[in-house]
């Protein structure tokens, strides 16, 4: 097999991963290395291209092998899929991150592989293209490693001392969901495996920064030997897969919170589980519409950056996320004796749980109230739409009605009805067939 | 009104703006001509300035001279009074917290401009594509070269990103504006060229990043508009890939019927028997009751006593831990030390008494002349209760077990101890203490040896070591640290 034809095989086997993260490591570059090195990373990440599904392309997203010896009912490449085989050789991995790197058409390599053999010996693979990478040819851009939680401790640490970012995917909210979906795996083990890591990464931290103090001035990170090179300096993230399984948004949200708190991921990423050639039976035909992943990520966003709780976002009585409004407005709509907010004396906390106003506009209108009086135009200046905010703030020159606050209509007033999606230029004319696709592919 | 020619770049109207900033030029009374201007529409009336007074010190705060360096970049012909402007209203009308003022059409103005300085930048490291064209015969060095379009004038402010990357590579980016060169050695820039004198080179590795991207596409996702958002069409003549687009989009429904049509395979259904070498089995133990298993601790094994506990359910704590954690040490352990639960630490490796407490512990345990390695230790509970952070970054804080899990968990300690049958035994702290010898027991009144205690020949109750942690005065802290220790002393003999 050609390797232009594998590589058709192993990234069609690795577009169902939706992390292409390439921000956040350390900052390091090739200039004090004229002759051989190659790369940088660093700060925010670069994404060098789009595809029609809205993604971006940052890193080479492939496997090594989509042969496996599991069987998960989700995957594509279970063993009980038809689908045609191919395996990299380690070496034709290197060079096609190097040569595509050298063509600015990537931030580094993001490698995942099916498990062949035991997972150790897969995970030495795995590594093996990520040491090469590193001490054979200097490369110094960004490498993620996708790591079996079932694989050896040692192994994971390697892996964590070649790469920016390693991560474990959970899949499933719970045991239950996995017995039924991915018989080999554990949530267990899983979750050992990333309280592992994240040992490895606070303890590797802390020895840094002794050593720091201790020898003056520091070295740069780019000239340790591989030994001292930070450990997963990008730290670990995950993946869900929704729809798959019938577990609702309280159940997902709970676990992100747990794997956030728990073993101080990144990211968790919400994949809306999307219809696979050669589907297994017992998966649902029909994906779940791509709003609920979205409104997953606006929540998972709550949790982490405006301080909400998960029974706030997803209370005992609709453990669901509504699917029409977002999960803050809807927070808003169940809370209204919290409103209106004045947005010259609240504090920071209330401020970012005005419907419309996110972190970043209420830095700045902490900035500017410092100086002068917040008044309706001065949102209007930094794009905020007044639309959403108007029922529930307070300004110098603005107090909502206390009957528009409490009216049946304010939900309906709120949401907006959603757009269908421009297919216009590329689509056939809309047929029946059309309408099968948006119903399998739940895009609204 | 006076004309002021300046180059088009941010150094010399910098210097430029410096000299009439000392002498308080307003603003209204100079416009500024970087020679791409149309005409010189303001020539005529040139006036020399008048010069008042000495020349004043001008000061202008650092995130100004950044911003300004930026906007320095772009197209746009006013830029450079707008930039004036601002730095007049800073240095010379007092307005020393301008830009904080967002709402300021002066400032949201630069800073839009800024943005698009920003995101012009980023788009470049983005969707620059190099060709390879040959090989330096001199010094083996690869040679390549991409043609770029931004929309402003950002080459040199972005050259050195590429530099810093691709350092061991010869590139040249062209542009219509100006073209950078790299060899190695020196970043060098020359006047920008138009589209067809760019070498119109072929690269065999175009091919494979399009097989790439045409297949990491998922077919059954299309977000057009969340493409052309941060891909903009704009950008797409000069991308290898774009080409593939309208196909791609196009054969997504056909690729999404066919598979539904397919449907599923019924033929090859789920294998789960035929389970290959190599795949794990994980052991699921049964759900034991611990009531149960303190009953057969006799014929159990401490090891076999720890794989039921790692599926207990008793009291609900373990469903959001990572695992129970039992105690570490001999099995045939004189002394054991008891304390109340797992903490953040012990959750993630699995370990008793690691963390900031444990090591606490160990340094006591060093100055009492006790020896950890043989000592069992072990907690009351098994499994980290804890509580998520709600502000700022998410972490578990140490929730207390209530007592109707400390009850339920009871029975594992029980069996620890059956199995151990320590000489002596250190309570570390109220839940350990009121676990073992009862909720009235308050370790305030009751702390020490423990006398004609029916659990074991000597019964040490003290503090929790994570109670010191809390104390906020040193020396306070000092003497607490030395009752603790003076406590751990009495199991000694």
């Amino acid at each position: 097999m050609d390797l232009q034809k594998k590589l058709e095989i192993l990234a069609d086997a690795a577009k169902y991963d939706a992390s292409c993260a390439s921000s956040g490591t350390t900052k390091r570059d090739s200039s004090n290395a004229p002759s051989t090195g190659l790369g940088s990373s660093g700060g925010a990440g670069i994404c060098h291209s789009y595809t029609p599904d809205g993604r971006c392309v940052s890193l080479l997203k492939i496997l090594m092998t989509n042969a496996c010896i599991y069987d998960c009912h989700y995957c594509i490449n279970r063993r009980s899929s038809d689908s045609q085989r191919a395996r990299f050789t380690v070496d034709e991995v290197v060079s096609l991150t190097l040569e595509f790197y050298k063509r600015n058409y990537i931030e580094g390599l993001f490698l995942s592989s099916g498990i062949i053999r035991d997972p150790d010996f897969t995970m030495e693979r795995v590594v093996e293209v990520a040491r090469k990478l590193r001490e054979d040819h200097d490369f110094r851009g960004y490498i993620h490693l996708k790591t079996i939680p079932e694989a050896s401790q040692e192994i994971i640490e390697q892996a964590g001392r070649y790469a920016d970012r390693i991560s474990i995917n959970v899949e499933l909210p719970n045991q239950e969901a996995l017995d039924k979906l991915a018989p080999e795996k554990n949530i267990e083990r899983t979750q050992q495996a990333m309280g592992g890591i994240r040992y490895k990464i606070e303890e590797d931290k802390d020895r840094r920064k002794t050593k720091s103090k201790q020898h003056a001035p520091p070295v740069p990170a780019k000239q340790l030997p591989q030994k001292l090179r930070p450990y997963s300096p990008a730290g670990q993230s995950t993946q869900m897969i929704i729809g798959a399984d019938d577990s609702n948004d309280q159940a997902i949200l709970q676990q992100s919170n747990r794997l956030y708190s728990s073993y101080q991921l990144r990211r968790v990423y919400y994949s809306a589980f999307s219809p696979i050639p050669d589907a297994s039976p017992i998966l649902p035909l029909k994906a779940p519409p791509l709003v609920r992943e979205h409104r997953l990520y606006q929540a998972d966003w709550l949790l982490r950056f405006y301080g909400y709780s998960v029974d706030e976002i997803v209370p005992h009585h609709a453990p669901d996320l509504d699917l029409e409004a977002d999960p803050k407005l809807g927070w808003a709509l169940r809370n209204r004796h919290a409103f209106p907010i004045d947005l010259n004396r609240a504090s920071k906390e209330w401020l970012v749980r005005v419907p419309g106003l996110g972190t970043r506009t209420v830095g700045r209108l902490l900035n500017i109230r410092r100086y002068t009086g917040i008044r309706l135009v001065d949102l209007q200046k930094l794009r905020v739409s007044l639309k959403k905010v108007l029922p529930f703030i307070i300004t110098s020159d603005h107090t909502p009605t206390r009957h528009g606050l409490d009216s049946d209509q304010l939900r309906a007033r709120m949401i907006t009805p959603a757009k269908p999606e421009q297919l216009e230029l590329f689509l056939p004319p809309v047929t029946d067939r059309l309408a099968k696709i948006c119903a399998v592919t739940g895009q609204l | 009104m006076q004309t002021i020619t300046i180059e088009r770049n941010f150094q010399s109207w910098r210097d430029a703006a410096r000299s009439q900033l000392q002498l308080a030029t307003s603003p209204d009374d100079v416009f500024w001509d970087d020679g791409t201007a149309e005409g010189g529409l303001f020539s005529a009336m040139e006036t020399v300035p008048i010069l008042v007074g000495e020349p004043r010190e001008v000061r202008l705060p650092r995130d100004f001279v950044d911003l300004a360096k930026w906007v320095a970049c772009h197209v746009d012909q006013d830029r450079w009074s707008l930039l004036y402007r601002i730095a007049w209203r800073i240095a010379i009308n007092d307005e020393r917290h301008l830009l904080n003022l967002e709402t300021d059409n002066d400032v949201r103005r630069v800073y839009a401009m800024a943005k698009e300085i920003r995101r012009d930048r980023h788009k470049m490291t983005a969707f620059v594509r190099f060709r390879k064209t040959g090989i330096n015969p001199e010094n083996d060095r690869e040679q390549f070269v991409a043609w770029f379009e931004p929309d402003n004038f950002i080459v040199e402010l972005t050259a050195p990103f590429f530099k810093n990357r691709f350092t061991s590579m010869d590139w040249s980016i062209l542009t219509p504006d100006c073209c950078a060169h790299w060899d190695g050695k020196n970043l060098s820039f020359t006047p920008g060229i138009s589209k067809h004198e760019a070498p119109q080179t072929e690269d065999a590795l175009d091919n494979y990043w399009r097989s790439y991207y045409s297949h990491i596409f998922n077919p059954a996702r299309l977000k057009l508009n969340a493409m052309r958002a941060e891909m903009p069409v704009k950008y797409w003549k000069n991308l290898p890939e774009a080409s593939l687009i309208a196909e791609l989009t196009k054969k997504a429904s056909l690729r999404m019927t066919d598979m539904i049509d397919a449907g599923v395979n019924e033929s090859r259904a789920h294998v789960r028997e035929k389970i290959p070498a190599g795949v794990p089995i994980f052991e699921t133990h049964e759900n034991r009751d611990p009531i149960e298993v303190l009953a057969q601790a006799d014929s159990l094994s401490l090891k076999e006593i720890v794989d039921f506990g790692s599926t207990c359910q008793a009291c609900g704590i373990c469903e959001n831990a990572t695992q129970p954690v039992f105690g570490e040490g001999p099995e045939d352990a004189d002394i054991m030390i008891i304390g109340e639960q797992p903490g953040d630490m012990e959750d993630i490796t699995g370990r008793p008494f690691i963390g900031p407490a444990g090591k606490l512990l160990d340094d006591a345990l060093e100055l009492a002349g006790l020896n950890r390695s043989k000592i069992y230790v072990t907690n009351s509970v098994k499994g980290f209760k804890w509580k998520s952070t709600q502000q700022g970054r998410k972490r578990r804080l140490h929730d207390t077990a209530n007592r109707g899990e400390v009850t339920k968990c009871k029975p594992w300690l029980l069996t620890e101890l059956l199995k151990v049958q320590p000489r002596k035994i250190i309570l570390l702290g109220a839940t350990a203490s009121k676990a073992l010898l009862g909720n009235e027991f308050k370790i305030t009144d009751q702390r020490g040896v423990l006398s004609n205690s029916p659990i074991a020949e000597k019964v040490v109750a003290t503090i929790h070591p994570s109670s010191l942690l809390r104390i906020q005065d040193e020396s306070a802290k000092q003497i607490e640290t030395g009752r603790f220790i003076s406590d751990l002393k009495l199991a000694k003999d």
